[in-house]
């Protein structure tokens, strides 16, 4: 039942065996036994111009047993690899981080200590560890993350575990679940006579579109990832960038965080930049709020929101992200900074219900009125 | 105030009777109430039995009795091995206040009395209570018989009654016995018999201290030395020792012709270019007959005697347990883990010398929590009583335990598994009252026992440190032990390789690399180290009295 093929399984499985017998060979030396980690930090991230896509550098650290301050870590690490291990030779269905954090949670022997306490800050990092030391994702390593992405349009696609065919058109106002694997061995996308993909960020956005029926008059699958995206919601879209060859566009918030979902969707992000070349689309596109609509569709003075000093500073952090770097995205930032206002994706329906749907979104579309 | 009413008491003024006197003062002289009633007679007779035994050169070897007559009365028993008392001595040593050779001018040696009426006290407060007279049984040698006198005090004339004198027979070679039958309320905790008796053990190493309770309880206190104490020498007073009422009484005593002599006969220390000195800036007549001077003239001369430079007095004069001894004691007595202990060079405040020891037990039995047992001495004589009045308590809190390993809040005792003993031992201690239950706060003798207890704190911390990094990596190694053991069942489950023997591997490895993992241990716990206090600082000498001591006009 596990979701990744018999061929990756294998060779996870072999990769995290030779990780166990070269820390063997170290004990047999009588080294230290110790594991070189890539660093997920913002200093060894990099974008990569060429595909348009954040990447992890080369940083690495050394984490050693015989090491007061990392010996736990380092045994947790061991715990966690020898545990998927034994989960994949098993067969196992694939689990949650947090079901993975209750399997191995005990306390050990001799000690009043657990062997992991918390899954945020001690299993869910150590996880992450090991996708980057043995290069697999977790969605190989047979863990899925909870997905909470929906979506409805002309696609069919096909759960290979159980044999059923969905159509996402048939999925009423609630729209259909993005599965929790979206892996090939999964999910396959059995047929798909959409035009366009587009995603918006808020699904109180999305519902009203949805219930509008956006996707079926305009031909085109609506996603959304609610807010910042899951794992499997960027690996699904990054599929449909790959696979389906048709535009996509995102439609968020005019405002720092809006643009920055936006990216991450586009070309990944810092602490999963080892992720990005399986989920980053870098084809995407900004379809907008963005700061030139608001004359254009001359939105009402009160649906504006005065940018407070969290919105200032993190513009300008964002300003400096080599994603950023674009002459359009760097006059984008400097606009809404000196408009001094930001503009919700929900705050169009005070000019006319009907105003995304019917005047917004096709008036964009067919201008091209986009940021990339 | 003794020296005042023991002068009134010895010039024969019977304004009032003895009686009537100890009634008033009963709580000055520590009969207060009758549970003090009761430690201050065993202090009494325990005192007495000490020091004749120590005056004789015998070991001690004390037997304390206390057994319920019915509520509220009890018999107290106390025998000693001392020398005994001739005959006719024992009347009047029991039965006559202010007698005995205690009772002389200021000045003198080291002593556990300073005022004479203490075993007299007790021979009244039993009469006053229960009306019984006081048994007492002695014998000198073995060739001799023993004495049995019942003795009461005559209230009217302060002279010995004898009830009853007869020879006995006593097994003993020779020694003293003395049966008290007083009102007292026995209590087992705080500043009681047992606590006495235990704290006296302490003190006097060289003793041995038998001790049955009402409950027929016995107490052992073996000796842990068999070394008598250095005797004590008696020395003249220091002129800057002596105020306006006992030069007073000084003047009145002397046989001596002129100022100058009585100057260089009297006093330690006086030369013929001192006495002088004095003289001259006192601009008294050289001749006049010092027993005939003014009181008028009297300050005069004390004035001069205060504005002459005095070299310091005579310092072999005191009787200090000994650092080694005294630890010892500490180690015999209490279920410890460590102990320090010292002698602090002897000293002077007001020109009395005096020495400060102390010693700093810790761990073992003791309550980990709430304060640190205190323990004050004076001249080997526990003080129970009056703690917070005493210069001991307040140098104590005074110190920064936090520096030495203990906790503490600022100002008060410190809190840990700790005794802290201190000891002053000098020709004349300032009690804050007769009752001899705390020290005045004399600046140089807070300084100095302050300087005692920090030195002992410098090695209970230590230890104290030590023993927490210990404990740390012993800790440490125990996590260890427990990962290495998770860490080869992961690895036995990635690699298929037997478990055990990927733990024997870990562990060999963690034997022979343990060191650098020790290392790194060294490290983390160096930065959470306080660097203990540097030594107090010198302060100023003032021979200014911060509490009301002794004043002895």
């Amino acid at each position: 039942m596990a979701t990744t093929t018999n061929e990756n399984r294998e060779s996870i499985i072999k990769s995290l065996k030779g990780t166990g017998n070269t820390i063997l060979d170290e004990l047999n030396k009588g080294d230290n036994p110790s594991v070189s980690i890539p660093l997920r930090t913002l200093s060894n991230v990099y974008f990569d111009d060429s595909d348009q896509l954040i990447k992890l550098g080369n940083k690495k650290q050394k984490r050693a047993f015989f090491n007061a301050g990392q010996s736990k870590k380092f045994m947790q690490t061991m715990l966690m690899a020898a545990q998927i291990k034994e989960l994949l030779e098993q067969n196992q269905p694939a689990l949650s981080t947090r079901q993975l954090y209750y399997i191995l949670k005990h306390s050990i022997p001799g000690l009043k200590e657990n062997t992991f306490d918390d899954q945020s800050t001690e299993s869910d990092p150590v996880i992450e560890d090991i996708e980057v030391m043995i290069d697999y994702l977790r969605e190989q390593l047979n863990l899925v993350a909870v997905p909470k992405g929906v979506m409805s349009g002309p696609i069919t696609i096909k759960d290979m575990k159980t044999d059923d065919v969905i159509d996402y058109t048939k999925m009423g106002t609630a729209g259909g679940a993005v599965p929790p694997s979206v892996e090939k061995d999964v999910l396959q996308i059995k047929d798909c006579s959409a035009d366009y993909v587009l995603v918006v960020e808020k699904f109180a956005v999305w519902n009203l579109l949805n219930q509008q029926k956006y996707w079926k008059k305009n031909n085109c699958i609506l996603l959304t990832g609610k807010g910042q995206p899951a794992r499997a919601e960027r690996r699904l879209l990054a599929r449909f960038g790959k696979e389906l060859k048709i535009p996509i566009y995102c439609f968020c918030d005019m405002d720092v965080y809006g643009y920055y979902i936006y990216s991450v969707y586009k070309q990944g992000s810092i602490n999963l930049a080892f992720f990005s070349e399986k989920a980053g689309t870098p084809q995407a596109k900004y379809l907008g709020f963005a700061i030139d609509d608001v004359k254009r569709f001359d939105i009402p003075r009160s649906s504006w929101i005065k940018l407070d000093k969290h919105d200032i500073k993190r513009l300008s952090e964002v300003s400096k992200y080599d994603w950023f770097k674009k002459k359009e995205w760097q006059d984008e930032l400097k606009k809404i900074k000196e408009f001094g206002y930001k503009i919700e994706s929900d705050a169009l329906v005070a000019k006319k219900i009907e105003f995304t749907a019917k005047e917004y979104l096709p008036h964009k579309i067919e201008n091209k009125l986009f940021l990339d | 105030m003794t020296s005042s009413i023991a002068k009134e008491l010895a010039k024969g003024q019977r304004a009032i009777s003895v009686a009537e006197f100890f009634e008033k003062n009963r709580h000055l002289l520590g009969f207060a109430n009758k549970a003090q009633s009761l430690l201050t007679s065993v202090k009494e007779a325990v005192d007495n039995s000490l020091d004749a035994c120590e005056e004789a050169n015998v070991l001690p070897d004390i037997n304390v009795e206390l057994k319920e007559v019915k509520k509220n009365r009890f018999k107290l028993i106390i025998e000693d091995n001392g020398p005994g008392i001739v005959k006719k001595q024992i009347a009047p040593i029991f039965g006559k206040f202010l007698y005995g050779s205690k009772f002389e001018s200021i000045g003198g040696k080291q002593s556990r009395g300073q005022q004479g009426i203490g075993i007299s006290s007790v021979v009244l407060y039993a009469q006053l209570t229960t009306g019984k007279p006081t048994i007492v049984i002695s014998k000198t040698s073995p060739k001799d018989e023993a004495h049995k006198f019942k003795i009461h005090i005559d209230t009217k004339t302060n002279e010995p009654e004898i009830v009853n004198a007869e020879t006995s027979e006593w097994m003993k070679d020779h020694g003293t016995k003395i049966e008290f039958e007083i009102e007292a309320k026995y209590q087992e905790s705080k500043q009681s018999v047992p606590e006495y008796i235990k704290e006296t053990a302490v003190i006097n190493p060289h003793a041995k201290i038998t001790y049955v309770g009402p409950d027929n309880k016995k107490l052992e206190f073996p000796r842990v030395s068999e070394k008598l104490p250095k005797k004590a020498k008696k020395i003249r007073p220091h002129p800057h020792g002596v105020e306006l009422g006992i030069l007073k009484r000084m003047l009145k005593a002397t046989t001596a012709r002129s100022l100058k002599s009585f100057l260089t006969k009297e006093f330690d220390k006086v030369g013929s270019g001192t006495a002088n000195e004095i003289v001259k800036k006192s601009e008294l007549d050289p001749k006049i007959l010092p027993r005939l001077l003014t009181g008028e003239q009297m300050e005069q001369l004390l004035n001069a005697v205060q504005d002459t430079k005095i070299m310091n007095p005579s310092m072999d004069c005191l009787s200090p347990i000994g650092a080694e001894i005294l630890k010892n004691s500490v180690e015999a007595e209490y279920d410890i883990d460590f102990v320090h202990a010292i002698t602090r060079p002897t000293t002077v405040y007001r020109g009395m010398p005096f020495q400060i020891e102390c010693a700093i037990g810790y761990g073992g039995s003791l309550n980990p929590e709430g304060r640190v047992g205190l323990m004050r001495f004076a001249n080997k004589v526990p003080l129970l009583y009056q703690q917070g009045a005493c210069a001991i308590s307040k140098a104590v809190s005074d110190v920064n335990w936090k520096s030495y390993g203990l906790q503490q809040s600022s100002g008060s005792l410190p809190n840990g598994p700790a005794v802290i003993l201190v000891h002053m031992a000098s020709v004349w201690v300032p009690y804050t009252s007769e009752g001899k239950e705390a020290i005045a706060s004399y600046p140089a003798i807070i300084k100095e026992i302050k300087l005692a207890v920090q030195e002992c704190g410098r090695f209970l911390q230590r230890y104290v440190s030590k023993k927490k990094k210990a404990a740390f990596e012993a800790a440490k190694k125990e996590k260890f032990k427990g990962y290495a053991q998770e860490l080869a069942i992961a690895l036995s489950k990635l690699t298929g390789k037997p478990m055990e023997e990927i733990h024997k591997k870990i562990t060999e490895i963690a034997d022979t690399k343990f060191s650098k993992f020790e290392e790194e241990l060294d490290e983390m716990e160096e930065k959470s180290k306080v660097k203990p206090k540097e030594e107090l600082e010198e302060e100023e000498e003032s021979e200014e009295v911060e509490q009301n001591g002794n004043n002895y006009q």
